[in-house]
């Protein structure tokens, strides 16, 4: 039977556990940010560094080499932003955390802002997160009266303010240039790289961009070390991460799993099965925007790089499963919307392509398909590959590849003469 | 044009960024709240003046995000998940059945001023499927049934304009 491996969830799992600061304290909380304060700033870059966590968000890029590429002695702020735009769809890991245990997650806050000499710290919450934002705001309104936060962070020479942004509902945001666009007040339009953000980001100064659960991730590295994270997960997929769990399996949820546990066993094991004992069709691995695997291609470990090595990608870690009654033209079509909806309309490959790929898979709903369609929707997705400034083209192309691939019998099933 | 209050909240949000102009964001949704949950002309030119940028600067980031509104709505919005995973657990039914029960299309409001239906893109809590917003509260693993005695309970409803309060006014330092 499969286990959860507790490290961000030490606490979220222990009963009556309230998450204030009272509560988190009496867990040890803040131990790692005295540990962090005896040491120089680079010495924990280098700790996370070590470390070897990787971004949590979506692309899994090597936090600590984000945070050494920050531009040094430019005369300007430097800036941690944190990313709780968690808008892929079949993720809801970071609401967790945000309500649950916001202490941890602003603990490896404070660390990280200390270790790139950030003296401002926004963190980008979407919109519609409204619960979120309150219990968020309620444990860092606790900081300031305890003097965590402020002019003087914990009695040390550093001062330290934190700034919840409220998004308005564009999950273009989540990419990290977007995001810093949406930020300064503009639209969230992804910007052309380079200049990267760790030299010109939020309002031209040196920033880097993490998401909430590898931050929170760094309260563990520095309390318990990097060897100690390092040894939870695979080599090169070091720790554990939050797997979002959803669709048609009997207990959906968030788990704390370590890196690389099979695949298999997160759906079977801690997910209960399918619902309803019907037969399993097909899982969409890392979010909606990540290639889908049939059945038989699901007994693999759940990392980064065995992902990649099925063609596919871990993203966010949520897994999303359906059964055999789905219709995988129709929940197609309803994905492809979303991105449609989403694309933010600067790169006319993902504007133009989004909106094509929709209208044509809105013909197959209404069994008004046909090969050549179905040609052309796959040659509509070739041409938004790598052909726009962010993921957000791709997100919907590669789904939609994947789909045709997998499952050609159901799109030849809308064909007009099927 | 904002209330004592709600100027003062205006007031330490703009405090808290390196330029006005990056307060636009939450200053919009401050305004919005003021304005019963949408944004007219006016407000749209007293944020450019607030965060010091062009009117068609804010005219261009507003429209820009779903969240902000420029038609009244009702006094509950119902914003309605129908993304994947939500879909796979019946939120589109709830779409279909409260657009036959208000006898409204998504995206209008019923002629009472009751109701606004919203669908809406994923809402970030696709483990507890369907899921809905009203106002500004998550509600989980709906059925329609619950849907049902929810809309009975807020069409008797006799509040005044519920508060939908947005939490962005940053703690103080001072």
């Amino acid at each position: 039977m499969l286990q959860e491996t507790l490290v961000l969830f030490k606490n979220v799992r222990k009963p009556g556990y309230k998450g204030n600061l009272a509560s988190y304290k009496a867990e040890g909380g803040y131990s790692a940010l005295k540990k962090a304060l005896k040491m120089t700033p680079e010495e924990i870059v280098s700790i996370v560094k070590e470390s070897n966590v990787r971004g949590r968000g979506g692309a899994g890029f090597p936090t600590g080499l984000k945070w050494s590429f920050m531009a040094k002695n430019t005369g300007k702020p430097s800036y941690l932003i944190v990313n709780a735009d968690e808008g892929e769809p079949g993720t809801f890991k970071d609401r967790e955390i945000m309500l649950k245990d916001p202490h941890m997650f602003l603990e490896g806050y404070m660390i990280g802002c200390y270790a790139l000499g950030c003296h401002h710290g926004y963190i980008y919450v979407r919109g519609e997160f409204v619960p979120a934002m309150k219990q968020l705001q309620k444990a860092i309104d606790e900081c300031y009266e305890a003097g965590l936060l402020g002019p003087s962070m914990w009695g040390s020479k550093f001062p330290l303010d934190m700034t919840i942004h409220p998004g308005a509902g564009a999950y273009v945001c989540g990419e990290e240039t977007a995001l810093l666009d949406s930020l300064e007040g503009k639209r969230g339009q992804p910007r052309t790289k380079p200049p990267f953000p760790a030299v010109a980001g939020f309002n031209g100064c040196p920033t880097s961009v993490n998401n909430v659960e590898t931050i929170t991730a760094v309260t563990s590295i520095i309390n318990d070390g990097a060897e100690a994270f390092k040894e939870l997960g695979t080599p090169n997929n070091s720790g554990t991460h939050l797997v979002s769990l959803s669709g048609h399996v009997n207990k959906p949820g968030v788990y704390e799993l370590r890196m690389g546990v099979s695949l298999k066993d997160i759906i079977y094991d801690l997910g209960g099965g399918i619902k309803n004992g019907k037969k399993l069709k097909g899982v969409i691995p890392g979010g909606s925007s990540t290639p889908v695997l049939l059945p038989e291609e699901i007994d693999i470990p759940y990392d980064f790089d065995s992902l990649m090595k099925v063609k596919s990608m871990m993203g966010s870690s949520a897994i999303m499963v359906f059964d055999e009654d789905t219709d995988v033209v129709k929940l197609l079509h309803r994905m492809v919307r979303f991105y449609n909806h989403e694309s933010c309309g600067q790169c006319t490959p993902c504007r133009e392509g989004t909106h094509w790929s929709s209208m044509i898979l809105r013909d197959f709903v209404y069994k008004q398909g046909s090969a050549a369609k179905l040609d052309r929707l796959k040659r509509v997705s070739g041409n938004i590959l790598g052909a726009t400034l962010c993921a957000l083209g791709d997100a919907c192309a590669m789904p939609i590849l994947s789909f045709i691939e997998k499952y050609p019998e159901e799109f030849r099933a809308y064909f007009a003469d099927a | 044009m904002f209330s004592p209050e709600g100027q003062k909240k205006v007031n330490h949000l703009l405090s808290r960024y390196p330029v006005k102009a990056n307060a636009l964001l939450p200053v919009l949704h401050l305004a919005q709240k003021e304005n019963k949950g949408y944004l007219t002309p006016e407000w749209l030119e007293h944020a450019a003046k607030l965060c010091e940028v062009p009117l068609a600067h804010v005219e261009g980031v507003a429209t820009f995000y779903t969240m902000f509104k420029f038609r009244p709505l009702g006094k509950y919005h119902l914003q309605v998940c129908t993304n994947v995973s939500c879909t796979l657990c019946g939120g589109s039914e709830i779409l279909e059945h409260l657009e036959e029960r208000l006898n409204v299309h998504a995206g209008h409001t019923t002629e009472d001023g009751q109701f606004s239906l919203e669908e809406v893109e994923c809402l970030g809590a696709c483990g507890y499927g369907p899921v809905v917003i009203v106002n500004e509260d998550y509600h989980e693993h709906l059925t329609i049934e619950e849907m049902d005695a929810m809309i009975d309970k807020l069409a008797k409803s006799t509040e005044e304009w519920p508060e939908r309060i947005l939490p962005i006014t940053g703690a103080s330092s001072s």
